[in-house]
């Protein structure tokens, strides 16, 4: 069953009760891909490989049929931080 | 093993290739053993689609750019569009649904996206130094892609 950006958009916003979220949808011939920047709380003192799997996590079931996709894990400093540069 | 395949291995350097097709011989491919012969005591291993030279997915060619980007041309890669076994072996090993995977010392260290945020966030660097590995960037700081 194809995902859409909102679907992921909704269920990532859920689990990790993110402050900002963007999920864009890039798919193309080769399947469904995704590029997410995830901001939340919940990443604080997880070194990146940890975020990831978190998010994988939450995305198992969609894992399953999309074919690539592309995060970006910050906590709200890094995010700040990252704004005003 | 035929007499062929014997000389074969037998009188090549050994390559990626060549590990590659010995692991297959000895063990299951992508069974839980094949996989970590692939990267026990290896400093660097990838997992990708195609090969350094022709990689065939941007993700894939993204992490030998990076890889390439800070002096690393030697490591062992495995393409995983040569072995289905190993395509989903390499998934189930990490628990990690994409590829590419590098492994450094036989630890998963992540895929495209962990190893961009390493090389701009100077992890990269750390990490290969951990190995013996002397980052380009070390000597060439100012380097541009």
């Amino acid at each position: 069953m194809p995902h859409t950006a909102d679907e992921i958009k909704e269920k990532l916003q859920k689990a990790l009760e993110a402050s900002y979220l963007e999920v864009e949808d890039l798919s193309d011939g080769c399947g469904a891909k995704f590029q997410a920047i995830i901001v939340s709380k919940k990443f604080e003192g997880k070194p990146l490989l940890q975020r990831h799997r978190l998010v994988n996590s939450v995305l198992e079931e969609e894992m399953k049929s999309i074919h690539a996709f592309s995060q970006k894990t910050l906590t709200p400093e890094q995010w700040e931080k990252q704004q005003q540069q | 093993m035929s007499a062929v395949t014997r000389l074969f291995l037998s009188s090549t350097r050994p390559t990626g290739a060549l590990k590659f097709i010995r692991a297959t011989f000895a063990t299951q491919p992508g069974s839980k053993e094949h996989i970590e012969s692939l990267i026990k005591d290896k400093k660097l291993v990838v997992f990708m689609k195609g090969t350094p030279d022709a990689p065939q997915c941007g993700f894939s060619n993204a992490v030998v750019q990076i890889l390439r980007f800070h002096g690393v041309n030697e490591f062992d890669s495995y393409n995983v569009l040569q072995d289905e076994n190993v395509r989903q072996g390499i998934k189930d090993y990490s628990n990690w649904p994409t590829i590419p995977q590098v492994y450094i010392n036989g630890e998963f260290i992540g895929g495209t996206d962990i190893m961009i945020e390493m090389h701009k966030n100077g992890e990269l660097i750390e990490e290969l130094e951990k190995i013996g590995i002397r980052s380009d960037l070390l000597d060439n700081p100012d380097k541009q892609a």
